[in-house]
């Protein structure tokens, strides 16, 4: 369990970054945590000619309110943002997500930008981002373009970033007046990938339902003037529509129970 | 041996005067400083020769092939590669692997003609260094001709099945049965018989370090191997007898720690013998260290096995015959020892209880899945998931309290030592004493109580019991039951435990013990500290004590070795005996000093002296110098040294006779456990409320080490109770090769059990203590599927307990209206599930599809990834294809072929491919519809993937399986309609997207 050969170049600034993956596009992965990339370049699942290490960047290194949304830079790591003491006022469904993302060593490398590129339809931070109808930023030596999450994801570990773009950092908007989020999640031990998470954003006209590790990337519904009363029959329809994976741990039709079960109780969360 | 024999009285403790002042007692262990200050000294940690080189195995991606061809140029032309070491040198330099039934199965320790499970090991690279090494394999050509496998451990047994072993014939490599008492009329007679089929899953204990080895030959010095190999070192005979080298060519060293074993490290043995081999061809030293895909592909796993268990029961309750049919997969090959799974248990298969009457069959298949070995609890938990199940059954069928089963069949404490219906010979126990001690306390009402209540509020409340016997100390000859009496008698008795200590004192009255053990972390060296210390009357800490096990050098014999619980009874044992021996000799010179008595000399407290004139007194240490300054003082008729070895072995463990009685461990401990579980009819998780274990395991000799074991193999078990399992698809591949897909508990996972104790002595081991080390991983698993199955009221209950497949026990229960009829009835299979099924419209005719069917440059543009394709022959073509999933891209080596061609309608495209992540294989039928000068174009796929990519990622195969189709068929469409440029993201999408 050893990876092929790569050269190893450390970035200093976002600037270098983006001109190394100017110069290797498909070539080159970004190393930020690591987390998903050590594992997979150990496994030789992906040979990369070049890792273009962020982690010391410190203009990618950031999180900043503004705008209405909290900015992410793609440097910042999943502790440094769960220990950020606004964030349950800032953001409240990643606040409530937080428990659920693995374990805390994991945290204490892996970057929230990371996970987002990485894809996986199991993860956390794409399903809260989803959920919210967060943006990407990224950017490349040519420009900067503003992805909507719902058009980033597109399939297991697959995205809209094209090879010479750089997730700069991710946006979660800020909680707005009258807003009530849950968050909940089943795995097969704490910390595990998720067989099911689920998301609710409520506003006063509707309710934003997410899911998370059913089909091949997060997926969302948003029901407008829905009541407590037809919350049951509409879950049961949408849980039936997804398109249900199964794997060892899970068959299709557990995980679409289970969408019914966890988005019953979050959205009877965000709607007392 | 016979039912109706007399048992002699047990002998005495050897020693009557000593003042336990340390054994006993809960000591910290000597070992933790080290290791809590990472001083501990691991294979992978220490130095190596200069020149040493590193290995690395390439390993079958397939089930089940025929091995063709191995071109290993390229990979011997890499720069730093050494040597590679294929099946042609293992023929010349070894023998297959012998093992207890004769069978013309071969086992060698490279696959030789066929593979026969994903990961068995087909060639070595030894190179300059692992990450070389790792390169190389991927440069390995490997021509494989695939085999339909066989997977299913009853299916393996039909007569019809394939057959791994074509010398063989068959996948049953054993067959017996066995006949105590007169079952026949006991079940003719008996007013109940109760039945249950129950299977147990393949699982393991997953030690944190993995195996390792460094190995040099030395020409005619044979070869020197440094590994955390635990035994049995009645497997040092098997790898020398492979390597065709005397035992004494064979040095086997252990490094000083070991970072657990639990049975498993037994699976290092193929892989000394290949590094041996290895070491051989590159002419240097080769250092292996298994890593973790690795070691849950193809290290080993417990045997699965599937029992049909029959009771005949008295109306009461009580037992008078037992019955087990039972099969044992044991992989692609029995490999020493097994098939003893099934033989380790086989004198105690009555359990606890006292049933005169027993038939058994007992049959060994073999499938395409890794070979199976030692995993801690080694046959225990299969027998007690049928028994203990049984007996729940039982309580459940004949509507009784399960603790009254309990009380009426148990043995009598009266009856002890008690010769068990197939041989066992019970040493002691108590076991209405412990039942009494675990329910006790108000614990089992309370918990009565709060099944109650949780049951009237409409939730699923269930409570398990069990009842085992922990045997400990095999029985060496154990494995020889699977022979008949005639073949036994010919190859005359196996029996016997040989266990050795050695304990010596230096000039400065320093002591040391050297143990034949090989330990894993248990801290045998402050439990041997404490039981020498005792014995010469110091303290622990003066007792240095070390575990290192060098064939060449110790004493040791085929018994040594980490396991069947041994060390407490056996090896804990004889080095008491040996500081026994040592001390007799030193108080022979004292008393000589003195003018005393012998009988009158006592050790205590660093001092030597008479108890009848205690004035005659000399410090321990200044009457240990004498043995080494002034041999003159010395008595005349004892030698001078100080040092002694003893070997021990139990008489009561004698070869199986010729009724086919065995007494097939040397002590028997007994455990009672009691558990309450809730599960959430949600979501059906089961949730472990409470956990009572007791236990008597004889003499304890640190309390606080026996609970540390008993912790350790409750948290394994609940991992096999609800989580553990190694999984496998259909066609054989593995699919449970990383910790994310094989679920060990975490901490935050298990619960703290009450553990509680009673301590009945063993008349047969020399301090009265029993193992304990593995009673859990026996009594856990099925104290939970009893709680699970009086929660749900079910009688199929099957291991692990994940939350799905409870749910689906539950019964899913749908809302009224749509939803409803789109429900299966039934949960479909938890498998990959790699069938896709998709339409899609597409602008292309019919006819212009076929076009492309018929044009190699066209079929190139819609295989994604294609980067060439040549003709093999009509319709069939070789291409090499990068599949490419996110960041994950693997090139495979790719066969396409058209089939069933019907113009314009419908054809069959296949495929199969190999790659450094392994193989895979599709099929599948396309049909086509005209549709407004158009096409829908409708495919059916199923698929197959095996090798290291399902090992790791079969979370996600299901999903990139689908990916790839879809890609593949839009890209038909779109060379049909003659767009045949690569689709990129459209121009006007990228103006649109929002720019920043």
């Amino acid at each position: 369990m050893k990876p092929a050969k790569f050269d190893y170049i450390r970035a200093d600034s976002a600037d270098e970054a983006l001109r190394l993956l100017a110069e290797y596009g498909d070539e080159a992965r970004i190393l930020a945590g690591g987390q998903s990339l050590m594992p997979m370049l150990n496994m030789r699942l992906t040979q990369p000619q070049v890792l273009i290490d962020i982690s010391q960047t410190d203009d990618l290194n950031f999180m900043r309110a503004e705008d209405g949304t909290l900015r992410i830079g793609a440097a910042t790591t999943q502790a440094r943002l769960e220990w950020r003491e606004q964030l349950k006022n800032e953001v409240p469904l990643v606040h409530q997500a937080f428990p659920h993302i693995s374990h805390f060593q994991i945290r204490n490398r892996g970057t929230v930008c990371g996970s987002i590129a990485h894809a996986d339809p199991s993860a956390e931070f794409p399903l809260c981002l989803l959920a919210l109808g967060g943006e990407i930023s990224l950017r490349s030596k040519k420009g900067s373009r503003l992805v909507p999450a719902n058009e980033f994801f597109l399939g297991t570990l697959r995205t809209a970033r094209e090879p010479d773009e750089l997730i700069e950092s991710v946006s979660f908007p800020l909680l707005k007046p009258r807003q009530q989020f849950a968050f909940d999640e089943f795995s097969m031990r704490h910390g595990d990938y998720a067989i099911v998470a689920v998301a609710a954003v409520a506003d006063v006209e509707g309710v934003t339902f997410a899911v998370g590790g059913v089909a091949d990337r997060p997926v969302s519904q948003y029901w407008r003037g829905v009541s407590g009363n037809d919350m049951d029959a509409v879950i049961n329809d949408y849980s039936q529509s997804l398109d249900a994976q199964n794997d060892q741990h899970a068959s299709a039709i557990y995980r679409k129970h289970l969408v019914r079960v966890l988005g019953k109780r979050v959205i009877e969360r965000v709607l007392s | 041996m016979t039912n109706n024999k007399t048992l002699s009285t047990p002998s005495p403790p050897t020693s009557t005067r000593l003042n336990n002042l340390h054994v006993g007692q809960p000591l910290e262990r000597f070992e933790d400083n080290a290791l809590l200050s990472g001083r501990g000294l691991f294979i992978d940690d220490l130095g190596v020769k200069p020149g040493t080189l590193y290995a690395a195995i390439l390993r079958s991606p397939h089930a089940h092939a025929r091995l063709l061809a191995i071109n290993s140029e390229k990979a011997a032309q890499l720069a730093g590669v050494r040597a590679i070491l294929t099946r042609d040198d293992v023929k010349r330099w070894s023998a297959p692997f012998v093992v207890g039934v004769k069978s013309p199965m071969e086992c060698w320790s490279l696959a030789i003609e066929k593979v026969r499970y994903v990961g068995e090991p087909v060639v070595v690279v030894v190179a300059e260094s692992r990450y070389i090494a790792e390169d190389a394999l991927d440069l390995i050509d490997v021509e494989y001709q695939a085999l339909p496998a066989i997977v299913e451990i009853v299916r393996a047994g039909e007569s019809n099945a394939v057959v791994l072993h074509d010398a063989v014939g068959s996948n049953v490599v054993s067959d017996r049965s066995f006949r105590y008492g007169d079952p026949e009329s006991a079940f003719a007679s008996a007013a109940h018989r109760v039945e249950l089929t129950v299977d147990y899953p393949r699982n393991s204990c997953t030690p944190i370090e993995c195996f390792g080895c460094v190995v040099e030959y030395l020409g005619d010095d044979g070869y020197d191997v440094l590994s955390n190999f635990m035994g049995p070192f009645s497997l040092h005979t098997v790898m020398a007898l492979a390597l065709k080298v005397p035992g004494t060519k064979l040095r086997h060293r252990t490094p000083p720690d070991s970072g657990g074993s639990f049975g498993v490290k037994q699976s290092g043995l193929p892989y000394i013998v290949l590094m041996c081999l290895a070491a051989r061809k590159a002419g240097a030293p080769v250092k292996w260290i298994e890593d973790r895909l690795e070691h849950l592909t193809a290290a080993t796993s417990a045997t699965a096995r599937h029992t049909t268990i029959e009771a005949a029961v008295q109306p009461d309750g009580k037992i008078t015959a037992l019955r087990y049919d039972q099969i044992d997969e044991c992989g692609a090959y029995l490999r020493a020892p097994e098939p003893a799974t099934f033989y380790r248990m086989h004198g105690a298969l009555t359990g606890a209880y006292d049933i005169p009457n027993l038939a058994v069959h007992n049959r060994v298949v073999l499938t395409n899945k890794t070979p199976t070995g030692l995993v801690r609890g080694f046959g225990g938990p299969q027998v007690y998931f049928a028994l203990e199940r049984l007996i729940q059954r039982i309580a459940v069928e004949l509507k009784l309290d399960p603790i009254d089963v309990y009380r009426r069949n148990f043995v009598q404490k009266n009856q002890f030592p008690y010769r068990a219906t197939a041989g066992a010979l019970l040493d002691s126990g108590d076991y209405h004493a412990a039942l009494a001690i675990g329910a006790g306390d108000s614990r089992l009402a309370r918990l009565r109580a709060k099944q109650d209540a949780a049951r009237s509020e409409g939730r699923l409340y269930g409570i398990g019991f069990a009842a085992i016997l922990e045997p400990s100390i095999s029985n060496m000859g154990y494995i020889s039951t699977v022979l008949s009496p005639e073949a036994r008698a010919k190859a005359g008795p196996k029996n016997g435990a040989i266990s050795s200590a050695t304990v010596a004192i230096d000039p400065l009255g320093g002591v040391t013990v050297v143990v034949a053990s090989a330990p894993a972390g248990q801290g045998h060296r402050t439990v041997l500290a404490q039981v020498v210390a005792d014995v010469f009357g110091l303290q622990p800490k003066d007792i240095q004590v070390n575990v290192e096990f060098d064939t060449e050098k110790d004493a040791w014999s085929v018994a040594a070795g980490n396991y069947s619980s041994r060390f407490a009874g056996a090896v804990a044992g004889a080095a008491h005996l040996a500081a026994i021996k040592l001390r007799d000799k030193l108080a022979r010179a004292a008393a000589q000093n003195f003018g005393v008595d012998t009988s009158s000399i006592s050790f205590e407290n660093g001092k030597i002296f008479s108890r009848m004139q205690p004035d005659k007194a000399q410090p321990f240490a200044r009457l240990a110098a004498g043995f080494h300054w002034s041999p003159a003082l010395v008595p005349a008729d004892e030698s001078p040294g100080l040092r002694e070895t003893v070997f021990w072995s139990p008489e009561q463990l004698a070869a199986p006779d010729a009724d086919d009685r065995v007494n097939t461990s040397a002590a028997y401990g007994f455990v009672f456990d009691i558990c309450g579980v809730e599960i959430d009819r949600d979501t059906g998780r089961v949730r472990i409320d409470d956990y009572i274990t007791t236990h008597d395991a004889g003499t304890l000799l640190n309390p606080a080490l026996a609970d540390g074991q008993i912790r350790g193999g409750f948290a394994q078990a609940v991992g096999a109770a609800l989580l553990e399992e190694f999984r496998y698809g259909d066609d054989g591949a593995f699919l449970s090769g990383t910790f994310a897909d094989y679920l060990a508990p975490t901490s935050c996972d298990v619960p703290e059990p009450t553990i509680l104790h009673l301590e009945t002595p063993s008349p047969f081991t020399p301090l009265g203590a029993k193992g304990l080390g593995e009673g859990n991983n026996m009594s856990t698993p099925v104290c939970i599927a009893n709680a699970v199955a009086d929660a749900l009221n079910v009688k199929e209950v099957t291991l692990p307990l994940t939350p799905s497949k409870v749910m689906a026990m539950v019964g899913i229960n749908a809302p009224e209206g749509r939803a409803q009829s789109a429900l299966p009835t039934m949960p479909n299979q938890e498998g990959r599930g790699l069938s896709a099924a998709g339409t899609i419209d597409i602008s292309a005719t019919p006819e212009n599809v076929f076009d492309v069917l018929n044009d190699p440059n066209k079929l190139a543009q819609v295989i994604p990834g294609c980067h060439n394709l040549t003709a093999i022959g009509k319709d069939h073509y070789r291409a090499d294809v990068t599949i490419k999933i996110g960041i994950v891209k693997a090139r495979y080596q790719v066969e396409v072929k058209l089939s069933e061609l019907d113009p314009p309608r419908s054809f069959v495209l296949s495929g199969k491919g190999i790659s450094a992540m392994g193989v895979s294989e599709g099929s599948g039928r396309i049909t086509l519809a005209p549709r407004d000068g158009g096409a829908t174009l409708h495919y059916d796929y199923s698929a197959n993937v095996s090798g290291k990519v399902a090992a790791i990622g079969a979370r996600m195969l299901d999903s990139a399986a689908k990916f790839v189709l879809k890609q593949l068929f839009e890209k038909l469409g779109q060379v049909a309609t003659g767009d045949s440029v690569p689709p990129t993201r459209p121009w006007w999408q990228k103006l649109t997207a929002k720019v920043k």
